[in-house]
C-alpha cells in the first residue's frame, strides 16, 4: 500500500516537467504557431536555471531565470517565423539543435558542479496522513503549482476575452486581422509565454528534479511535451492527465523492474510517441474533433494584408 | 514590408542554417585539447600522448577519473611526456576522425578510454604501425594495440561489505546501465560482498539503459528506495543516484571517482579506479621501448581499484571489515568470485574449487542468488 502511494508521488513529480512544457506548447499552438524547438529551449533554460541556482542558491530565482531564457529564445524563434515567415517546422528544428549545442557550450563550466541539496519538501500535518501523505503531500511546490496551471490555462482560453482572441487567431488569422487585432504581436506574445513555460520546465529539471547540469539532460522530454499536445488534442486538462500518464509509465516500469518484472525500457521510451500516433489516427477519422480542437492555422504562415 | 515573402523566406532559412552550422562548429570547438605543457626545448623529443574521453572531464565520473589518471601519470615524467586530451568524443565514426587527427598532430601514443572506440582503434592502428594504441575495456589487440582494464568488481565487493553491515531493511538497490558482463559482475560482486557479512541481504536491480542520464538515474533510484532498498550502488556515471539517496535520507556509494562532496550524509564510500597507475606503466613502456601488446587487468592488489573516503560515521567494525577484505584482495586470501556460486534460479554456475578466471568473468550472464528478478535479454 505504501509502495503504491510512493509510486503515485513519484508519478506526480515525473509528470510535472512534461505538464509545464506541454501547457506552454498548448498556448503556443492554440495561437497557430508550432514550435518544434521545445527540446532546445528546455536545455538552454536548464543550464540558465542551474547557473543561477549555483551562484545564488535561490530556487525561485533559478526557475525565473529559466523562464526568461526560454522566453528569449522563443522571441527569436517568433521573430523568424512570424515576421520573416520562415518555415515553422525547419526553424523549430533549428532552434532545437541550436539549443542543444549552445547549452552544452555555455554549460561546460557547470558540468559536475553541485547545488545545495534541500531535503524532500512536504506539507506539515497533511504529510503524515496514511497513504495520501506520501502520495500527495511530500512534493515540491512547483508540482502543486502545475496542477493549478491546467485550470488557469483553461479559464484563460475559454472564459476570457484575451483567450478568445488568441484562439480565433489560431483558427483564422486573416479574419482576426480584418477585425483589427494585431495578429503578429499576439502570436509573438503567445510564443513567448510558451517559451517561458518550457523554460520553467527545463529549469525545474536541472534545479529541482535532478539537481545537476549535464549536456543533453532534458533527454527528449521536450519532444514528449510536443507529442503530449497532440495526444491531449489541445485541451489543458488532458495535457495534465497525459503528462502524469507518461510520467507514470516510466516510473511504473522502474517499479516493476525493482519487483523483478522485466519490461523493456525501450518500449516505454516509445510509448508516448506511439500513443500520439494512435490519437492522430483517431482524430483524423473524426472531423468534429479536429474542428473543435486542432487550431486550423497551425503551422501555416500568415501574411497580413495580402 | 510583406512584399517579398520569398526573400524573407530565404533569409530565414539562412539564419536557420547559420544556427545549425554554428551549433556544429561549437561542438567541434568545444572539445579543444587542453593546454598541454609548453614543449620544452629539451634535447630528446618528449613522448606525445593523447587521450580521448567519451564524456566531459567535469562529469565527476568516468572521464573525470580518466583525466585524473592522465595528470597523475604525466606529472611523474616531467617534461619527458607531453599529454593532451579531447573530451566528449562520440563512440563511432567521429572517434576515428579524432584519432587520425591526433596522430596527424604528432602524437605517438593514443589512449581511447571507452569500450565503443574499439573498432576505430583497430582500424587506425593498422594504418600507423609506429604509434602505440591503448584501449580501455576492449578485447581486441594488434601488434601496436593493447588493452587495459580495472577490476571494478572488487570495488563493488568492498561496497557490498559496507552495505551488508549497514542495511536495516536487508534490501540493497542497484541502478544498472546495460546488461553486459561488466555490469552484471558488479551487481553480483556487490551482492556477494554484502552476503559475506550478512546472508539475509537481497538486491533489487533497475536497468536504465544508459551510462549517463541523470533524470532517469534519479527516477530509478527513487523507485528502488520506494520499495525498501536503503543502500544504493550504481553502474552509471553521474552523481544522480547518490544525490537522490541524500534527499531521501538513505545511503549510497560514489562510483568511478570520489563523490563524497556530492552527498555528505548519504555517501558511505566511493569505488574508484586509479587509471594513473596504469598510465604510468604505459608511458614507461613507451619511453623504455619495452612496450608489448598485452592485456592488463589490475585490481586492488595493483592499486588500480580502490574503495576510498569511507564515511567517518561508520562503526569501527565496518571500517575494519572493509580494511580486512581489502588486505585479503591484495594478498590473495579473498577473491570475489569463488566457487561454489549459485545463480538466482538455483543453478550452480561455478563449482567448488573451480577457477574463476578472466574468461569465466567475461561471460557472466546471470544474477547470483540473492539478486531479485531476471537478467534482461533478447531471449
Amino acid at each position: 500500500m505504501n509502495e503504491l502511494a510512493l509510486l503515485v508521488g513519484a508519478t506526480l513529480s515525473a509528470g510535472t516537467p512534461l505538464a509545464i512544457a506541454g501547457m506552454g506548447l498548448l498556448v503556443n499552438e492554440r495561437v497557430g504557431v508550432l514550435n518544434l524547438g521545445a527540446e532546445g529551449t528546455m536545455l538552454v533554460a536548464a543550464v540558465s536555471g542551474f547557473a543561477v541556482a549555483f551562484h545564488t542558491g535561490n530556487t525561485a530565482l533559478a526557475l525565473a531565470a529559466g523562464a526568461l531564457a526560454g522566453a528569449a529564445l522563443a522571441a527569436l524563434f517568433g521573430w523568424l517565423v512570424i515576421w520573416l515567415n520562415t518555415n515553422q517546422y525547419a526553424t523549430g528544428l533549428a532552434v532545437s539543435l541550436f539549443g542543444a549545442g549552445f547549452s552544452a557550450f555555455v554549460g561546460i563550466d557547470y558540468v559536475g558542479r553541485q547545488l545545495v541539496q534541500h531535503g524532500a519538501p512536504s506539507i506539515p500535518v497533511l504529510r503524515d496522513l496514511p497513504f495520501l501523505g506520501p502520495a500527495l503531500f511530500q512534493q515540491h511546490p512547483v508540482v502543486y503549482l502545475t496542477m493549478l496551471l491546467a485550470p488557469l490555462t483553461a479559464l484563460f482560453l475559454y472564459r476570457t476575452r484575451a483567450g478568445l482572441v488568441l484562439r480565433s487567431i489560431g483558427e483564422a488569422p486573416d479574419a482576426a486581422h480584418a477585425l483589427g487585432y494585431p495578429v503578429r504581436r499576439i502570436r509573438l506574445a503567445a510564443v513567448m509565454v510558451g517559451g517561458a513555460l518550457c523554460g520553467v520546465s527545463g529549469a525545474y529539471l536541472s534545479v529541482v528534479y535532478t539537481p545537476l547540469w549535464v549536456e543533453g539532460m532534458v533527454a527528449g522530454r521536450g519532444w514528449i511535451a510536443l507529442a503530449l499536445t497532440v495526444f491531449a488534442t489541445w485541451r489543458p486538462a488532458r495535457i495534465l492527465l497525459g503528462a502524469y500518464l507518461f510520467g507514470g509509465a516510466t516510473m511504473l516500469q522502474f517499479h516493476l523492474q525493482a519487483q523483478g518484472v522485466q519490461v523493456a525500457s525501450q518500449f516505454m521510451t516509445m510509448l508516448p510517441y506511439a500513443a500520439t500516433i494512435v490519437v492522430l489516427v483517431l482524430i483524423s477519422r473524426n472531423a468534429a474533433w479536429i474542428r473543435l480542437n486542432m487550431p486550423a492555422s497551425l503551422g501555416k504562415p500568415f501574411f497580413p494584408g495580402s | 514590408m510583406e512584399k517579398r515573402p520569398l526573400t524573407h523566406l530565404a533569409l530565414g532559412a539562412l539564419v536557420a542554417l547559420a544556427s545549425l552550422t554554428a551549433c556544429k562548429d561549437e561542438k567541434a570547438a568545444a572539445p579543444a585539447p587542453a593546454p598541454a605543457a609548453a614543449p620544452a626545448p629539451a634535447a630528446a623529443a618528449p613522448l606525445k600522448a593523447a587521450f580521448i574521453y567519451v564524456g566531459p572531464v567535469g562529469d565527476a565520473g568516468w572521464s573525470f577519473a580518466q583525466d585524473q589518471g592522465r595528470k597523475e601519470a604525466a606529472a611523474k615524467f616531467g617534461d619527458k611526456v607531453v599529454t593532451s586530451y579531447v573530451e566528449k568524443v562520440p563512440e563511432g565514426p567521429d572517434a576515428e576522425r579524432v584519432i587520425r587527427d591526433l596522430v596527424a598532430q604528432g602524437n605517438k601514443m593514443i589512449f581511447a578510454t571507452s569500450f565503443g572506440y574499439m573498432d576505430a582503434m583497430v582500424k587506425v592502428a593498422k594504418d600507423f604501425p609506429d604509434v602505440y594504441f591503448e584501449h580501455a575495456t576492449g578485447y581486441q589487440t594488434a601488434p601496436n594495440l593493447r588493452v587495459y582494464e580495472g577490476r571494478f568488481y572488487e570495488g563493488a565487493y568492498l561496497a557490498g561489505i559496507v552495505a551488508g553491515k549497514m542495511t536495516k531493511t536487508n534490501t540493497l538497490g542497484f541502478v544498472a546501465s546495460f546488461p553486459i558482463p561488466e555490469v552484471l559482475r558488479n551487481i553480483n560482486a556487490y551482492t556477494l560482498g554484502a552476503q559475506s557479512v550478512n546472508p539475509k541481504v537481497k538486491t533489487k536491480v533497475v536497468w536504465v539503459n544508459a551510462w549517463f542520464d541523470p533524470p532517469k538515474e534519479t527516477e530509478a533510484a527513487q523507485s528502488l528506495m520506494n520499495q525498501g532498498a536503503d543502500i544504493l550502488l550504481q553502474n552509471t556515471d553521474s552523481t544522480a543516484v547518490l544525490q537522490a539517496a541524500e534527499r531521501a535520507g538513505k545511503y549510497a556509494f560514489g562510483w568511478d571517482s570520489d563523490m563524497s562532496a556530492f552527498a555528505p550524509k548519504a555517501h558511505l564510500g566511493s569505488c574508484v579506479l586509479r587509471w594513473g597507475v596504469y598510465y604510468e606503466k604505459a608511458f614507461r613502456d613507451a619511453l623504455d621501448k619495452t612496450w608489448k601488446p598485452e592485456v592488463t587487468k589490475w585490481g586492488v592488489k595493483e592499486g588500480m581499484t580502490d574503495f576510498v573516503k569511507v564515511a567517518d560515521f561508520l562503526p569501527a567494525d565496518v571500517k575494519k571489515a572493509v580494511e580486512d577484505a581489502k588486505e585479503g584482495l591484495k594478498n590473495g586470501t579473498v577473491s570475489v568470485f569463488k566457487g561454489p556460486i549459485v545463480d538466482n534460479t538455483g543453478k550452480e554456475v561455478l563449482a567448488k574449487d573451480a577457477p574463476a578466471d578472466d574468461k569465466w568473468r567475461g561471460e557472466v550472464a546471470f544474477y547470483v542468488k540473492g539478486v531479485e528478478g531476471k537478467v534482461p535479454s533478447g531471449k
